[in-house]
């Protein structure tokens, strides 16, 4: 493989003007650079969110804000978080390295790549423009659950519309990265021989197409009870609010799996450059993904054990649920293995994979005691469960896309980033993260209730610590946009493997490599495959 | 060397994406204006409307043209494939979601409000009058929904449309058949046949619909088998319209000579999408009319 067969056209070659390429683009790296420009700037957005949260719990009373606009604070925090920064940062990743990853000349379906990232803008507006509706709002918790969801003001369809509209665009995005997969992979570049990164998102694609669209039916029996007077969710018309549970954790619990997938991906290509060793258990590591995936579809009652359920019910969402622990494992153990005698160095993606894997794990492990029906009694709807999630999704999701943001921006850019400000970023926040979320797992032990501006004052010490943590960390984050800055705007000149342990396509291009890449596909050997 | 033959097609930019992103922004921003009464939601409710046949005109245009004038080589029509397939998939799971409450309501939430298993308290504490049956033509709370005196029986015009749509998957086939064997003209009478079918399938549709609410009192507001009944065909009819409409436009496209025996997936796809409606209706004539 070498730079004569990256052969790109040069008619092809013309420079569209900037409302043609950032608006009317189809490139792949182009659509991609949006979508994380988008996630970057939700992430300040939910973040600032999620600054009124903190500040508000520093002290028990109501100090700064209102109870309703504060349910409406981590309410609105946990859509834009999930729906705005971990999806939108993790399809932005893929834009970029699939087509790369593959020899793909782009994305199977170009247009609709661009038609996936717009609608997000757009959905957002509507969402946010809640806030000052009057009502306010959405403040029943991410969930919806009704009847309590039924009692927002006019915010009601605006948020009902929005989760439809954002479905629109993941499903797209998600038949977008199985076509360009299945359709688009250069000769030779067999399944077993695709980067994980590339695994990670099929398998999160099959996810999104199964589990989006029951998103969207149950949000629409949500808008026909409010509107069009039917009982899906009301027990006095036969109905039963309950149920709504069920269908949205049939979707919610894949969707959490949507999230944390793509961040396996990223740090599996992360650690094996740094540690100069093939990944440990390549085939393994697809088999587990894959099970953690189809398990995903079996377990979503663990979200409900004190809801009221038949035992037999309570049980089994309890073993199926502790036992996607062993693929879980599988893959922890195969990063640990891979690491294992390996020549390591501790560059800021690697501090920021290395920091995954221990993180996450202790997410993980809570994870499992929430799993245990009798101890889930006990922790449901505390901060146990905050602490819980945040672990999986900040350590563990959000921490995957930095170290897949200072892994790839050389490439990306053709600069290297500055080292030194990267890991203060890394130490600060990962610090500052764990000041911020460890003693919540305290706080809901002792019993501490989650989505309440208010709390006994027993909790307070513990809620003044996790609230300082918050302002850290929320502050260190914006090293990382310097950062970014710095390295679009210049930087020592990134080489075309950026990193000594790097293998695989991406890697054989220039850096920044040219707009159209493998407009003819390489040919694939063992030796530029996945080392 | 030209990458002109053989090579996949990559469009160089298009505005029917955003312009499409508005569209459905206006769409979605109006009716949520129109369900809380605010004054201005006609006009943007009009704009959507104009946007969405602008952007369906041009972008389908636009594609119309590239595959006419042989852009797409076989890896795209690959790509193509793929991309129908997992997106009917996508459908399936969206009606997944309305059969789900369907057989939690009839297997679980029902029989509890009727004082079935143990520690489901709500039938002896709030409705200890309340017995279920299914189809449930009285509610818990009789008050809060309005009974139906009666339900649509399968073996009335529900079996008929099930021979309709039965009838218009194969006339489709036969369709398929005209084009392979490149017979322009029976090509063209049997998707006339198959959108005439479909058209009298939603009429019929409607007829019941008519029937349901003036003649049994069968609404949206009857309860949860109301709900999951107008629901669920309610979708289903729209999904059948849709594919009536797309099955009218590939029969425009075929009577100006669109399409080859070899090369016609746009034809394929829309016949997919029409055998997809009809096996949502045999579940829905099994689980919601007959069983």
């Amino acid at each position: 493989m070498s730079e004569a067969a990256i052969h790109h056209d040069d008619h092809h070659e013309h420079h569209p003007g900037f409302i043609q390429r950032w608006f009317f683009g189809t490139n792949h790296k182009d659509i991609g650079t949006l979508y994380l420009l988008f996630s970057l700037v939700m992430f300040f957005i939910g973040g600032a969110m999620a600054m009124v949260i903190r500040l508000e719990l520093f002290q028990p009373g109501l100090q700064f804000v209102d109870p309703q606009f504060f349910n409406s604070m981590t309410t609105m925090h946990a859509l834009v978080m999930i729906f705005g920064v971990v999806m939108p940062a993790a399809v932005g990743f893929a834009n970029w390295m699939i087509p790369m990853m593959i020899g793909a000349p782009d994305m199977a379906l170009p247009r609709l790549n661009n038609w996936s990232f717009w609608i997000l803008p757009f959905a957002f507006t509507l969402l946010l423009v809640t806030l000052f509706l009057p009502g306010g709002g959405p403040a029943g918790g991410w969930t919806m659950y009704p009847p309590l969801m039924l009692q927002t003001g006019d915010a009601f369809p605006f948020v009902i519309f929005a989760v439809h509209f954002l479905g629109f665009s993941s499903v797209m995005g998600a038949i977008n990265i199985i076509a360009t997969v299945f359709n688009m992979r250069a000769p030779g570049m067999t399944f077993m021989k695709l980067p994980l990164f590339v695994w990670a998102w099929i398998i999160t694609a099959f996810l999104l197409i199964a589990s989006i669209p029951v998103l969207a039916g149950a949000v629409t029996m949500l808008l026909t009870d409010k509107y069009f007077g039917t009982s899906f969710f009301d027990a006095a018309g036969g109905g039963d609010p309950v149920m709504f549970q069920h269908i949205f954790w049939f979707f919610g619990h894949p969707e959490v799996y949507i999230l944390i997938l793509p961040a396996f991906g990223i740090v599996s290509q992360v650690i094996p450059t740094f540690s100069r060793k093939p990944l440990f258990g390549y085939e393994s590591m697809v088999y587990a993904t894959a099970a953690i995936a189809f398990m995903s579809f079996f377990v979503w009652a663990h979200h409900m054990f004190t809801v009221g359920m038949p035992l037999a019910g309570e049980l089994f969402f309890m073993y199926a649920t502790m036992s996607i622990a062993v693929p879980t494992g599988v893959k922890i153990f195969n990063w640990l293995a891979t690491m294992w005698r390996g020549s390591l160095t501790f560059e800021t993606p690697m501090l920021f994979a290395v920091a995954f894997v221990l993180l996450f794990s202790i997410g993980g492990f809570s994870g499992l005691m929430l799993g245990i029906t009798p101890a889930d009694f006990q922790y449901h709807d505390t901060y146990f469960v905050v602490a819980h999630f945040h672990y999986v999704l900040v350590t563990g999701a959000v921490f995957a896309l930095f170290a897949g943001a200072y892994y790839w921006l050389p490439k990306w850019t053709g600069h290297m980033y500055n080292e030194t400000l990267g890991k203060w970023h890394f130490w600060l926040s990962t610090i500052s993260v764990n000041v911020l979320f460890f003693p919540q797992h305290f706080l809901g032990l002792a019993g501490m209730p989650r989505r309440i501006p208010d709390y006994a004052v027993q909790f307070t010490e513990w809620n003044m610590v996790s609230s300082i943590g918050g302002f850290v960390f929320g502050l260190s984050q914006l090293l990382f946009v310097v950062v970014v800055i710095q390295c679009i705007r210049g930087g020592a000149k990134a080489t075309n493997q950026v990193w000594e342990g790097a293998h695989g396509l991406e890697w054989t291009l220039p850096s920044p490599p040219p707009a159209h890449t493998f407009t003819t596909p390489p040919k694939v050997t063992d030796s530029v495959a996945h080392s | 060397m030209s990458d002109s033959h053989g090579a996949y097609y990559v469009p160089q930019s298009s505005h029917w994406p955003i312009v499409s992103s508005i569209a459905l922004f206006c769409l979605f921003g109006g009716t949520a204006m129109w369900l809380n009464d605010y004054a201005a939601y006609p006009y943007v409710l009009g704009l959507a409307v104009a946007l969405v046949l602008y952007f369906m005109f041009g972008w389908f245009g636009e594609v119309i043209r590239e595959s006419e004038t042989g852009k797409y080589n076989h890896q795209v029509d690959v790509s193509f494939r793929w991309s129908m397939g997992w997106f009917i998939f996508s459908e399936v799971m969206f009606f997944a979601a309305f059969f789900g409450a369907l057989f939690y309501a009839r297997m679980y939430a029902g029989p509890w409000l009727g004082g079935e298993g143990k520690g489901f308290a709500t039938n002896e504490f709030l409705w200890p009058e309340f017995a279920y049956t299914w189809p449930m033509l009285s509610f818990p709370e009789g008050s809060f929904y309005s009974a139906p005196s009666g339900i649509i029986g399968a073996w009335g015009l529900p079996a008929i449309n099930t021979l309709i749509l039965l009838t218009s998957g194969a006339t489709i086939t036969f369709a398929h058949w005209a084009l392979v064997k490149n017979k322009r003209s029976p090509l063209v009478w049997w998707l006339a046949a198959t959108v005439a079918l479909g058209v009298l399938f939603i009429f019929l549709q409607g007829e019941e619909y008519i029937h349901a609410y003036q003649d049994l009192g069968l609404t949206l507001n009857s309860g949860i088998y109301g709900a999951t009944f107008f629901l669920l065909t309610g979708f289903h009819g729209f999904h059948v319209s849709m594919g009536a409409l797309m099955i009218f436009i590939i029969m425009l496209r075929a009577i100006r000579g669109h399409f080859t025996p070899e090369n016609h997936f746009a034809f394929e796809a829309v016949a997919w999408y029409w055998h997809f409606v009809d096996v949502v209706w045999l579940f829905l004539f099994i689980f919601v009319y007959w069983l």
